[in-house]
């Protein structure tokens, strides 16, 4: 494995709700450029994680580190300026704004000017505002829904407002990027073409990618380490090809053979 | 602490309505208020007020055109609709001018106007019982007499609490209904529409009026019965105690005992899930407006028996007073029934102490404090449970 | 795309704030001519519409931009109504030396008051600016920073309220402003001997028992419950356009900005708009402070204004839902939306003393100040409906059912002999729970008049959803 700066450690990290154990004893470590899955049954506590990862709540115990910055407890919204974006599993887009907007809006953490220049409307405010539409046009080229851009974001059909999503996350120019089940509710053609963004993506920015899925095949044939919970627990990680045929995992989806 | 039952009593009906619907209905003080001006209405009906002296009096001692002419309206309004409902809307829907139109709630109207007419007639009903419990005339001379001026209060207060149930109902089935799947902030805004509505509609001349009126006393009030510290307390103070103490023991036994109670605590858990278990979700949710507002309505009798002044419907002091309660159902924990009762009781105390030893003219000020301390550290009360967002 | 240079962007920036200034004087002085016999009546309406469009936008701005729900907005009204009356009342003694309660047309400017002749009766010629008018303005901001202040302090605790729970505390919290200045502040003084007399800043006894000594401070002299009588008539259409169409271009050009669209981002989703990189809650007290200094100096606008008598007690709930109600029906978030509903409901209750026919103007010889413009108004707003709504024959169906109904409403009024503006909280009321049922987006929604219809597609599926097939 070649040496490639870790961008995300994640070690020990503990969560309980009351008394539901969500997430035990959880790690990780993402290396920049890694392509990287994160499986397990419904219900194993995979949303936890992510949740744990962006701030949602924080961690009992454990530690998470960001770029070599401990981010345990932080709110989201500065975990995101330091570099970490996500999906939601179920799509959370702004509706009544537009695909642009959206877009634009995720460029609002990087922005430099202050309110008081935007009321001005200093040189530097509207400056910044023709860059974040620049780079936000330039996004929605990317991701092919620039011809939709003035359209209202709930006007989408599905398969674009995952990827609308995706390009909004993206907008944030993050180190890594965390996408909850990108290919859900979608046809098998849908699913082929969300694999080659998501690979395209972490090719042209070269960023960490974790996804969550339940389609196994896109799965194996994208990531290039996936890790497996089962009831928050870690039971599996590795390789495609060994994780597919580790008896635990196999157990955890499938059950035991009755013998 | 009669006030903090009062304050108790009002605070169920909103927990109740938050428990189940997950909204705060903004309307609920003004039930309280209404409560106490029917209240007055049926004392007027039943004689005890002096004809000479006040509008509404002279309105209502009459009863019969006024009230008579009302239930008339309605019976004709609940055919109109009904009418519309099955002959002109179906033809309205096939030729094609559907859509929104279609979807207004003529079944829901139709329905609540007829049993707004079966219950307006119970409630005449119940006040020409009262009457006779006094053995009054229409306008007649105040009657007396011990027994038979407790028992008649006993009918205004169950007249009182049916009409407001009944209000409730309709608030319910009308303003609240169509809005169930709408984002809160809609809701919030009708249910303030629905307090304006009730506070102005109460000023108009041919309801309550703006002029202030007094409330006939039903007990004998001259003398305190005792005294715990250098606090009196009065003869209406035990019986509105009492009678508070009552109501709450009666619906903690329905929501805790029996099957309809378990129904509701069901639909506030998951609607979904109720509805799935073949609990009839609508009815169980009017039930619970119309029980609010029934208990919103007793408190207002209640009230009213203490503090003889009433003002108009849209004076300030009852809005506060609808707030304070809230304060207390939120304090108490919302959501939750006996945090009500115990917020109502806090909540009087905090005020009546504060007033008591710190500064009179603050007492509002004391509450709110005590609203925006529980807020930051412990928002679901002192018996709430959290709950979490789904993210 | 080009990039702008500094002094080109001062340039354009510039370009509407003087635009503002000159439409402001305008108003002050061009109109007045125009208005003619019973032009003071119209011009005390026009202020009115101004002071209650600035509430309406400045409300937008937390309601509508980030979706919270604030109901004690007339609470700023009042903290910064009070704060400008008490530095123009007691500051008139200090800075400018005169008599205190002498009328504007003695002490204000040209820009400060309803006249338009530059001499005074005995003689004198009016300056166009004089010192009062910049005690005045330096009121009104002070009053706009207190109340932005207050609206900071009840924001930073209160905004991470769910919003059932934001609306109680605004709501609680506008009853107790309104209580406390009530029960806390003190008589008047009436002469510049008490008032340089009386201590400016005394030790804060709000809440403890007052011994027989202690003397109220300046700052606590505004009338308790009997009101604020004796303020100086320093408003005037000039200052309340100039800060009218200054809170409108603010909010136009926040809401048109990347801190504009964090803001709706806000409404539209927390959860996601924090995981975007947005504080929202830094950004929810912003909205809410930025929108409390503009109802403070609303409020101070609204304390001098001639003819009204400042009194906490008018500034209390009922205030509040005035402004929701004209935030609602011009649509949450829309600037020009509140600006609309704004004249609406407060040409209302006028058209309701007296309702004017609407179709037939001239048919029963009565009314007949409002004839030209009834018709007229009716064909633009007929037209302006046709050409914006979506779908036009229901719209217009709409106007004309809206059109026969106050007919009807009329008609009804004068054989029965009711005074209609009595019911003007009754019809409010209904109005929003109809509007809430049948309509939620009010008038004119998030967007804003002049906005270009968005482009219609094929099927609206709601966000989120799990459609078998995909377009």
């Amino acid at each position: 494995m070649s040496e490639r700066e870790v961008i995300l450690e994640v070690g020990g990290v503990s969560k309980s709700f009351g008394g539901l154990k969500a997430v035990q004893d959880f790690g990780l470590t993402l290396a920049k450029g890694d392509l990287q899955g994160l499986i397990g049954p419904n219900g194993a506590g995979k949303t936890t994680v992510f949740n744990l990862l962006t701030g949602v709540y924080g961690p009992d115990v454990g530690d998470i580190r960001l770029g070599g910055v401990r981010i345990n407890g932080l709110r989201p919204h500065r975990i995101n300026g330091l570099g970490l974006a996500r999906t939601f599993q179920n799509i959370r887009l702004f509706g009544e704004l537009s695909v642009l907007d959206n877009v634009k809006l995720a460029r609002h953490v990087r922005v430099r000017h202050s309110m008081l220049a935007s009321v001005l409307r200093t040189a530097g405010s509207v400056n910044e505002e023709t860059e974040i539409e620049d780079r936000a046009m330039e996004l929605l080229r990317l991701f092919d829904l620039a011809d939709r851009a003035h359209e209202d974001a709930r006007s989408l059909p599905y398969g674009d407002q995952r990827r609308l999503e995706i390009a909004r996350a993206m907008a944030t120019d993050p180190k890594v990027l965390l996408l909850d089940e990108p290919a859900a509710g979608m046809n098998p053609q849908e699913k082929v073409e969300v694999a080659g963004l998501i690979r395209r993506v972490r090719d042209e920015f070269g960023m960490a990618v974790l996804l969550i899925e339940h389609d196994m095949g896109l799965v194996m044939k994208i990531c290039e380490k996936i890790t497996v919970l089962d009831y928050g627990k870690v039971i599996a990680s590795g390789a495609p090809g060994v994780v597919r045929n580790d008896p635990k995992v196999i157990e955890a989806y499938l059950g035991v053979e009755d013998t | 602490m009669a006030v903090g039952s009062l304050y108790a009593l009002i605070a169920l009906g909103y927990t109740m309505v938050y428990g189940i619907l997950k909204f705060i209905n903004f309307a609920h003080s003004d039930i309280f208020v209404l409560g106490a001006w029917v209240s007055f209405s049926a004392a007027a009906c039943v004689g005890f007020v002096d004809v000479d002296t006040s509008v509404a009096g002279v309105q209502m001692a009459g009863v019969a055109p006024w009230v008579r002419w009302l239930l008339w309206v309605v019976a004709a309004a609940t055919v109109l609709m009904a009418l519309y409902e099955r002959v002109v809307r179906p033809k309205l829907v096939a030729g094609g001018l559907g859509g929104r139109w279609a979807g207004l709630p003529a079944t829901d109207v139709s329905r609540t106007l007829a049993i707004v007419t079966a219950w307006g007639s119970v409630s005449l009903l119940l006040i020409f019982v009262a009457r006779a419990l006094v053995g009054a005339e229409a306008g007649g001379a105040m009657p007396k007499g011990g027994v038979g001026r407790v028992l008649a209060g006993g009918v205004i207060l169950l007249a009182a609490m049916a009409t407001c149930g009944l209000v409730g109902f309709c608030l319910e089935r009308l303003a609240y209904k169509p809005l169930r799947k709408a984002p809160r902030l809609n809701v919030l805004i009708t249910a303030i529409g629905v307090s304006l509505l009730l506070q102005n509609l109460g000023q108009a001349n041919w309801m309550f009026g703006t002029r202030p009126e007094g409330m006939p006393k039903l007990l004998p009030n001259s003398d305190p019965l005792f005294s715990i510290g250098n606090v009196k307390v009065w003869p209406v103070d035990v019986m509105a105690g009492l009678t508070a103490i009552a109501l709450m023991v009666g619906l903690d036994v329905l929501v805790f005992k029996t099957k309809l109670g378990r129904a509701m605590r069901a639909v506030s858990f998951s609607e979904r899930n109720a509805a799935l278990m073949g609990i009839p979700v609508d009815k169980v949710i009017s039930f619970t407006f119309v029980l609010g507002a029934s208990l919103a309505a007793a408190a207002g009798f209640l009230y009213s028996q203490k503090y003889a002044g009433l003002n108009q419907t849209g004076a300030s002091g009852w809005v506060l007073l609808g707030l304070k309660a809230f304060v207390a159902a939120v304090v108490g924990g919302i959501g939750n029934i006996r945090g009500a009762m115990l917020g109502g009781l806090l909540i009087a105390g905090l005020e009546f102490f504060g007033a008591q030893y710190i500064s009179t003219e603050l007492r509002d000020v004391y509450v709110f404090a005590a609203l925006i301390v529980v807020l930051l550290f412990r928002p679901s009360g002192i018996l709430g449970k959290s709950v979490v967002e789904k993210v | 795309m080009e990039r702008v240079g500094g002094l080109a962007a001062m340039v354009r920036s510039a370009l509407p704030l003087l635009g503002v200034v000159g439409l402001a004087v305008l108003m002050q002085f061009g109109l007045k001519p125009l208005l003619g016999e019973g032009g003071s009546f119209y011009s005390k309406l026009l202020l009115d519409i101004g002071i209650n469009a600035m509430l309406a936008v400045s409300l937008t701005m937390v309601n509508g931009f980030t979706g919270q729900f604030s109901i004690g907005h007339a609470a700023f009204m009042a903290v910064g109504a009070y704060t400008a009356a008490i530095l123009t009342y007691y500051g008139s003694a200090y800075a400018v030396g005169g008599e205190v309660f002498a009328d504007a047309g003695v002490q204000g400017g040209l820009v400060s008051t309803m006249l338009t002749e530059r001499v005074r009766e005995d003689g004198v010629a009016v300056a166009w600016v004089t010192r009062s008018d910049l005690l005045f303005a330096g009121a009104l901001f002070a009053g706009g920073l207190v109340a932005a202040v207050c609206g900071w302090v009840v924001g930073l605790p209160s905004l991470r309220l769910k919003g059932d729970y934001l609306a109680i505390v605004t709501l609680g919290f506008g009853e107790v402003v309104r209580v406390l200045i009530q029960s806390q502040t003190a008589d008047v003084l009436y002469t510049v001997e008490e008032i340089k007399e009386a201590p400016v800043v005394g030790v804060a006894q709000m809440f403890a028992t007052r011994s027989e000594e202690w003397v109220a401070p300046l700052w606590l002299r505004a009338g308790g419950s009997l009101g604020f009588s004796g303020l100086p008539f320093y408003t005037s259409l000039f200052w309340v356009f100039l800060w009218c169409g200054l809170t409108m271009v603010v909010a136009y050009r926040i809401k048109n900005s990347t801190y504009g669209r964090a803001f709706l981002s806000i409404r539209e989703d927390e959860i996601a708009a924090e995981a975007m990189g947005v504080n929202t809650t830094r950004y929810k007290v912003r909205a809410f402070v930025l929108a409390a200094f503009f109802a403070g100096v609303a409020g101070g606008l609204f304390a001098h204004t001639s003819g009204v008598q400042l009194n906490a007690g008018e500034l209390g709930f009922v205030k509040s839902f005035d402004i929701i109600i004209m935030v609602v029906l011009g649509g949450l978030g829309s600037i020009s939306g509140a600006a609309l509903a704004a004249v609406i409901v407060t040409l209302l209750p006028e058209a309701l003393r007296d309702p004017p026919s609407l179709l037939f103007p001239m048919g029963e010889g009565d009314g007949a100040s409002f004839f030209p413009w009834s018709l007229i108004v009716l064909g633009v707003v007929g037209t302006a409906v046709w050409w914006r709504a979506e779908r036009k024959v229901r719209a217009v169906l709409v106007l004309l059912v809206t059109v026969l109904a106050w007919e009807a409403l009329r008609y009804g009024a004068r054989k029965a002999q009711v005074d209609l503006s009595d019911y003007r909280n009754v019809m409010y009321a209904l109005a929003l729970i109809l509007m809430m049922i049948l309509r939620p987006r009010g008038l004119l929604g998030v967007g804003e008049v002049w906005d270009r219809r968005k482009p219609k597609v094929g099927t609206q599926p709601k966000v989120g959803t799990r459609p078998g097939a995909t377009l």
